[in-house]
């Protein structure tokens, strides 16, 4: 599970010693019982099964060769498979022998004419196992027992204990931050009550005194209001100053107008391209394909969702625990309203052929007026996307990150070399332009990236 | 009057939800249907559609060979329509397009070990040597073009030429992975 780094250590040392004053220290060692309870459970999920196979190393054969398409507890291509041995020995009869000659070539199997291999070839629409010639029968033993394995039920355990752990770890920040914000008031409070009592009896012991005070004497003068009105060049330069103020703001104002720098809006669907192109690792351009090829960067259709979501039906337990916390997001929902727009029966693995769109929200908007093409800068200039898309990687929900005004694409345009290894389009006309501009290197702008036309037509 | 501005200025930044005003949005908005977006009479209202059927989108030829396991034995020896002169240009292309599609799942050599395989996201990704499958040019364009169990069709994303530089180039990684 990520900790997020502390904002402010400075008040994160106040709100500690504050604790400590007001003996909260009750949350602090309610934190390391959960922790100490963790080991325990771990320990406890080591019983294995007992069979005459390796479940660890079945499970591994597991990964490698069954699991694109079968899955312990529930269907995917093929059926589920936990204790299979099992179960077919009690409702069909059939023997681990008949399991070796299945797994090994199962369309032999089909064609022999035995009843139970056509029945399970025909109710999963007759998509055909792959034959495994080269499992031998003690890698079968030790898949089938990993498949006889119980569920490694108490680490889902210790993971939601060690959850509920961090959830009294974020209450009691929330808390030390309040008290400090109360005591800090408080303080104040009181400063200025003691200020006004010290006031009060000074005057008290001033009249008691017979000191006059100097109130008379003050009404006498004029007010100091009637005397900058008076004093005209006062006047003038107060004004100017007001004026040049209030232009100075009115400008920045006008300025941002049509801006939508840091546009974040709420997507029909949560998706978080942190945990896709962060932690996952995957390319952009997998999904906006149409980046490398046309103008736009292209919002992938379902279908390549699905390329995934397929076989990633939910999120593992630790993100779901890190979007519940930290972003109030249930990962495991989303990709059921994924489900719901594609159509896809999760139970039946198939598609029902019900789709509806999904209603992004487009976030970076250029005006009509202007012309841009994904496919020049991304595969001619060769642009990272981060450059103009800020760290998507570290996004949880997307926004827009550079302003996409016009000034920002010149500067751009003003300070980026243009690529011309393995362009033969560009040779000439680098060579010459390079002569007549005498520099080695073209920016964009020297090659016409700053003619109107280029953009506004 | 300055506070006030101030608080004018800070309260139109503050929402991020919302987009900005603009100047004249008869001329930031466009007339035409934009890509993906949301056209009145069009079904579901989305611009964006599949190409109407028996019509050929423009880079994808036709493919003569059925989504089934007959047709999938069919495509097995047929040849790849790439010029094997400029090989060298397209297995640079297909390694490329294999780094961005495919190298997630069945990893950079092809031996099924991606980021997402190491991370158990997905599961049970079969090495390109695996004798039991014996993969060929014709089966690995085939497999990119309709999908394979889990595996989902690649064609909306590749066009027909870049899926075979791909399978070209799947064909070089099985090599090097028997070697």
């Amino acid at each position: 599970m990520k900790k997020v780094p502390y904002r402010h250590p400075i008040s994160k040392i106040l709100g500690i010693t504050v604790l400590f004053f007001l003996l909260f220290s009750a949350s602090i060692y309610a934190q390391e019982d959960a922790a100490s309870e963790q080991p325990a459970a771990e320990a406890g999920s080591d019983t294995a099964a007992e069979s005459d196979g390796d479940p660890v190393a079945g499970k591994a054969l597991f990964n490698q060769n069954c699991a694109a398409c079968h899955a312990l507890n529930r269907k995917m291509t093929g059926p589920a498979l936990a204790n299979v041995e099992s179960r077919l020995q009690e409702e069909e009869g059939l023997d681990r022998d008949w399991l070796y000659g299945w797994i090994k070539n199962s369309p032999g199997t089909i064609a022999s004419g035995d009843a139970y291999a056509n029945k399970i070839y025909n109710e999963y629409n007759q998509a055909a196992m792959t034959a495994f010639p080269t499992l031998s029968n003690a890698d079968i033993d030790n898949i089938l027992a990993y498949t006889a394995a119980p569920p490694p039920a108490p680490v889902a355990a210790a993971t939601s204990a060690t959850g509920g752990a961090q959830t009294g770890g974020g209450d009691a920040s929330g808390i030390s931050n309040e008290i400090i914000l109360g005591a800090l008031a408080v303080v104040f409070a009181l400063l200025v009550m003691m200020l006004f009592l010290v006031n009060k009896t000074l005057r008290r012991i001033a009249e008691a005194n017979g000191v006059v005070y100097e109130k008379e004497l003050a009404e006498k003068r004029t007010p100091i209001w009637k005397a900058f009105a008076q004093n005209q060049f006062l006047v003038l330069v107060t004004v100017i100053f007001l004026l040049l103020g209030s232009a100075y703001f009115a400008y920045g104002w006008m300025m941002q107008v049509g801006v939508d720098q840091g546009y974040e809006p709420i997507q029909p669907i949560h998706y978080s391209h942190r945990i896709h192109a962060g932690d996952n690792k995957i390319e952009c351009k997998y999904c906006h394909s149409s980046a490398r090829v046309s103008k736009h960067s292209g919002i992938p259709s379902l279908n390549v969702c699905m390329n995934c979501h397929k076989s990633i039906y939910q999120v593992a337990d630790e993100t779901l625990q890190e979007g519940k916390q930290e972003y109030g997001v249930d990962y495991n929902n989303e990709i059921k309203k994924l489900y719901t727009a594609v159509g896809w029966d999760v139970e039946n693995q198939r598609y029902t052929g019900e789709s509806k769109p999904v209603e992004w929200v487009r976030i970076h908007n250029l005006p009509d007026f202007a012309y841009f093409n994904h496919s020049q800068h991304v595969s001619v200039a060769g642009i990272q996307c981060q450059q103009c898309h800020g760290p998507v990687e570290e996004m949880e929900v997307m926004y827009q990150y550079s302003p996409l005004t016009m000034g920002w694409c010149i500067n751009c345009h003003r300070e980026t070399n243009i690529k011309i290894e393995g362009n033969e389009y560009y040779e000439k006309i680098h060579a010459e332009l390079s002569k007549k501009y005498g520099v080695d290197q073209l920016t964009a702008a020297q090659m016409g990236g700053l003619e109107c036309g280029k953009c506004h037509y | 009057m300055v506070f006030g501005g101030l608080l004018l200025l800070v309260s139109c930044y503050d929402d991020v939800r919302e987009p900005n005003i603009q100047y004249m949005p008869n001329m930031y908005e466009p007339v035409g249907y934009e890509a993906y977006g949301e056209v009145d009479f069009l079904p579901d209202h989305q611009e964006a559609l599949v190409p109407p059927s028996n019509t050929i989108p423009r880079g994808w030829m036709p493919y003569r060979y059925e989504n089934t396991l007959e047709g999938k034995e069919q495509a097995r020896v047929q040849k790849s329509p790439l010029d094997s002169l400029n090989i060298e240009d397209d297995l640079a292309t297909g390694g490329q397009l294999y780094t961005i599609y495919c190298a997630i799942c069945h990893g950079d050599k092809g031996d099924g070990q991606g980021t997402l395989v190491k991370r158990e996201k997905i599961l049970g990704v079969p090495k390109y040597d695996d004798p039991a499958r014996n993969i060929t040019i014709g089966t690995t364009y085939h497999t990119i073009h309709y999908g394979l169990n889990s595996m989902g069709s690649y064609a909306s994303q590749m066009n027909t030429k870049e899926m075979w530089q791909v399978s070209a180039y799947v064909m070089q990684l099985k090599q090097d992975l028997t070697k």
